[in-house]
């Protein structure tokens, strides 16, 4: 059989990798979902993403320790709080961000992706002066630990398994913003032509503001998911932008459901290679994997075919 | 419909389709040789996309485009003007961080390869080809300003003149006139009419005294589709078109 | 006869002069040997600057990769070196004696085939501009002839850069991993490590800094260079005047790549290793900011802003290393928001203005006076 493997065992190893994959999969689709919002209405990559994301799991962290502390009869339901806050904050700081430093570039992408990254370096250092250079875990409420045995082979973890119902909750509140509320109707407007929803009186610069914190925001909530497998660190957030960047290219940057395919594929590719093959080398495949494929469609996946 | 023709472009049975929906259906047109067509037509007619089809940026879903009876669909842009079909766009394209010189230099169809734009030589013969273009195009004193600098109707000269050293058969011209005052308006039909005494040309325009001043002949483009062909006359008096254009 | 640049690419020599008397006579008389040693260092990342003003700042193209093709031009002269001071003699103490250290830890106990040709100096040197522009050409072509350009060329790049940064380190047998390939020792028996030869090989860099300079200047003054900066405003038109796009394009990424790949090189030479920590994404992005404070447009610009810069960091983060980083940061931010066209733009901007009307009132004045 396979690598020595029996057909019965392979089957339990891909189970339990495509579930390990669907925790790093929840991570890249709250990340895409933020980046691809952002950079599908205003072309705009933020290379600062992975530090918003890194601010809302230091949110979460001092939120759990706030609780730890002062309120510990309280502690399960932490984690809820600490979105709130993680989002509350992360959004906040991209508010900001694009009133003092993105505005000023429209229409310069190149020139953002460098501010942005300039921006990043500073949230870095400053995480290491506020927060120290140590990484630093929060500790899981007990009702989050342990496993589901599914089959005498396979287990799931219960956090993995929160973080997944959670991503689909928030990924649902998107598509229903996007969809049905009049700051969605006005994003799909200024996506299809800026100049026109100016002129129909749509307040483009408000949109955008707003589009860049709500996409901030989201990052946080991805930094509170994060704190549940991983470890947060001043520079965690800087390993993420390449890969999830790719993820929203790879789906097509103005399409939900593209994003949400590519997030699944790149991350159960990712696991499952994982197994076989070294971390590194399995990125490695990973990345080409991405480049190449985006040589034959240059345009993402799912993208619409439309005289330009 | 003959395999082998005297047009110089003859576009058959060409459709193209974006997402299901068709821009242009079934599409016949043939230009001959030495002459001026001007296509009109409501918005949304397909104008735009029948020149975005033959100059090769869109690619056509069926049919065939033949230039001097060899087929150019599946060719790709550059290829397509080096056979002879030169292109203007709606919005002046230009260079505008070059000076009008260079974008008229930068035009001219030689050394278009690496190694012959690295050795390429400022010759007398260029520096003189340029100037009697400039002329033409009304710029000859502005060929040391930079290309960003100059009027709206200035750039759409500028750009037609990059067509004109070129020396295409065939002469695209996205709304040449758009964005002019009356007196740019004016020389522009001027410059028109001297150039297509040496080629073909196709003009798309929505000012229609503009047309009347220009118009040979005549094609009426609706949904993707022909609807009425012939003199500027007999145009003017078809009671489809007039239906098209006061609407239904 | 009207002749449109002339007048510009003057100010241009003479910038490239004055950048030659810094670097050949007063970098040498005034500073001692170490200090000299690390300027070289840093002219070795003004190869990749010059590189990066023809694709971003003529072309339009920007590579956050950079580093790929410096390091790769740096691996292949180490790789080298590194075979030099492997000999049997020197590597007896081994359970393989002969090939490179940090293989004999891994357990190889032969040299890899394609390190193989590496013991050939000619080979080397051919592999030193070969490899990267090859590699170069792969990933331009297969992107500007799919037409992938702005922000996607760039984060592919740099995912590119992650790829072979994951890989040095992973593949540590064949490529010393995380520290890279140290311990380089002689070129050809000579020893490159003393003090006299750190020297020489400082003038062979400026020498070959000045000569991709130059060789840069040819190209952006031709009608190639013209060509560039008209694809960077206007690619379509271009098409539609019966230019392939692509190849231009292709042929820029590889000729900066080239540039940088030779900086590599030298860094390999000057500094006796070579290591990840100079492929990655953080080093390649680094460069960009170098060509970008010195000026995008500026090939003089861009020698300077990376002396500037790398000079800055060096005393910054000796004294405050903390600083450094928000330092840096706010550079990004500075450069891109109040000066996108960098020292250069600032001299040409503000600076010639100032002079030229000094000099037409002193020119003026029988006596010349000072300024008030």
């Amino acid at each position: 059989m396979f690598m020595g493997y029996s057909l019965g065992e392979l089957g339990s190893i891909f189970a339990m990798q495509a579930f390990a994959g669907l925790i790093l999969f929840s991570v890249f689709v709250l990340m895409a979902l933020g980046l691809a919002i952002i950079f599908g209405q205003m072309g705009v990559i933020n290379m600062a993403h992975g530090e918003f994301m890194i601010l809302g799991a230091y949110m979460t962290y001092m939120t759990s320790h706030i609780f730890q502390t002062y309120i510990p009869g309280a502690y399960p339901v932490y984690f809820f709080v600490a979105m709130a806050v993680a989002f509350i904050v992360s959004g906040a700081a991209g508010l900001a961000t694009e009133w003092l430093l993105i505005r000023h570039l429209y229409a310069r992408p190149l020139d953002t992706l460098l501010a942005t990254w300039g921006l990043s370096l500073i949230m870095q250092q400053a995480f290491r002066s506020i927060f120290g250079a140590r990484e630093v875990g929060v500790e899981l409420p007990q009702w989050m630990m342990g496993a589901l045995p599914v089959t005498d082979v396979i287990e799931v973890q219960i956090n993995g398994l929160f973080v997944m119902g959670l991503t689909l909750i928030i990924t649902g509140a998107v598509a229903l913003l996007l969809y049905r509320s009049r700051w969605g109707l006005q994003v799909r407007a200024v996506v299809a032509n800026r100049t026109m929803s100016g002129a129909a009186g749509i307040d483009t610069r408000r949109v955008d503001r707003l589009t860049f914190g709500l996409g901030c925001g989201i990052a946080g909530i991805a930094g509170s998911a994060f704190t549940m497998i991983g470890s947060t660190g001043p520079t965690a957030g800087q390993l993420y932008i390449v890969d999830t960047f790719l993820v929203v290219v790879f789906g097509g940057a103005q399409s939900l459901l593209g994003t949400i395919f590519s997030a699944f594929t790149i991350s159960q590719s990712q696991s499952t290679l994982e197994f076989f093959l070294t971390g590194s080398m399995a990125k490695v495949l990973t990345l080409l994997l991405v480049i190449g494929l985006l040589m034959l469609r240059p345009q993402g996946l799912f993208v619409l075919k439309v005289r330009r | 419909m003959s395999n082998s023709t005297d047009f110089l472009l003859a576009l058959e049975g060409v459709t193209v389709s974006f997402d299901g929906f068709k821009a242009v259906n079934d599409l016949n047109l043939y230009i001959d040789k030495g002459e001026l067509r001007v296509i009109i037509g409501p918005n949304g007619a397909g104008k735009t996309t029948v020149l975005d089809l033959i100059c090769g940026r869109t690619r056509v879903s069926g049919g065939s485009i033949k230039f001097k009876d060899q087929e150019i669909t599946g060719l790709k842009e550059h290829e397509i003007v080096r056979r002879g079909i030169g292109r203007k766009f709606q919005t002046p394209s230009i260079y505008e961080d070059l000076t009008v010189f260079e974008n008229l230099e930068l035009s001219i169809p030689r050394g278009r390869n690496v190694v012959g734009a690295l050795f390429w030589q400022r010759s007398e013969e260029v520096v003189e080809r340029v100037h009697q273009i400039a002329k033409m195009i009304f710029l000859f004193d502005f060929l040391s300003r930079s290309a960003e600098t100059l009027s709206h109707g200035q750039k759409q000269w500028l750009e037609i003149g990059m067509l004109l050293i070129q020396d295409p058969e065939l002469l695209m011209l996205d709304e040449p006139v758009a964005g002019m005052s009356v007196s740019e308006r004016a020389k522009t039909a001027e410059l028109l009419n001297e150039i297509i005494k040496h080629r073909s040309v196709i003009v798309i325009e929505h000012d229609m005294k503009f047309v009347e001043s220009i118009a040979h002949r005549v094609t009426v483009l609706h949904q993707g589709k022909i609807l009425a062909e012939g003199d500027m006359d007999t145009i003017q008096h078809d009671p489809k078109v007039k239906e098209v254009y006061l609407g239904h | 006869m009207w002749n449109p640049t002339n007048k510009k690419l003057d100010l241009e020599l003479v910038g490239f002069a004055l950048i030659a008397l810094l670097i050949l006579v007063v970098l040498p008389l005034s500073v001692d040997a170490f200090r000299l040693n690390l300027v070289g260092k840093y002219l070795t990342y003004a190869f990749v600057a010059v590189g990066l003003v023809l694709c971003w700042g003529y072309t339009g193209i920007l590579s956050l990769g950079q580093g790929v093709f410096f390091g790769l031009g740096g691996y292949c002269m180490a790789m080298f070196l590194k075979l030099e001071a492997s000999s049997v003699a020197n590597t007896k103490i081994q359970s393989t004696p002969g090939i490179p250290d940090f293989m004999d830890w891994n357990q190889l106990t032969e040299l890899p085939f394609f390190w193989v040709p590496f013991k050939s100096l000619p080979f080397a040197l051919f592999a030193v501009i070969a490899v990267p522009a090859i590699a170069a050409f792969i990933l331009s072509f297969a992107m500007f002839k799919r037409r992938v350009g702005g922000v996607y060329f760039a984060i592919i790049t740099q995912a590119v850069a992650a790829v072979l940064t994951i890989l040095i380190i992973g593949r540590q047998g064949y490529t010393g991993g995380i520290n890279g390939i140290t311990d380089l020792r002689t070129l050809l028996g000579w020893d490159i490590r003393t003090d006299g030869a750190k020297y020489i090989l400082y003038f062979v860099c400026c020498v070959l800094l000045l000569g991709s300079m130059f060789l840069a200047r040819f190209v952006l003054s031709s009608k190639l260079g013209r060509l560039l900066v008209a694809i960077r405003d206007k690619e379509d038109r271009v098409r539609f005047s019966g230019y392939s796009v692509g190849d231009f394009k292709i042929f820029i990424f590889c000729l900066a790549s080239a540039i940088a790949a030779v900086g590599g090189a030298m860094f390999s030479l000057q500094v006796g290793f070579m290591s990840p920590s100079f492929v990655g994404i953080v080093p390649s992005i680094e460069m960009v900011i170098f060509c970008a404070v010195g000026g995008r447009h500026s090939l003089v610009g861009a020698v300077i802003g990376t002396l500037i810069v790398n000079w800055a960091k060096t005393s910054f983060s000796e004294t405050f290393p903390e600083l450094w980083l928000f330092a840096m940061g706010g550079l990004f931010i500075a450069v891109v928001l109040a000066f996108p066209r960098g020292l250069a733009g600032l001299f040409t901007d503000q600076i010639l203005p100032l002079i030229k009307r000094v000099g037409m009132r002193t020119g003026a004045l029988p006596k010349p006076a000072p300024a008030e």
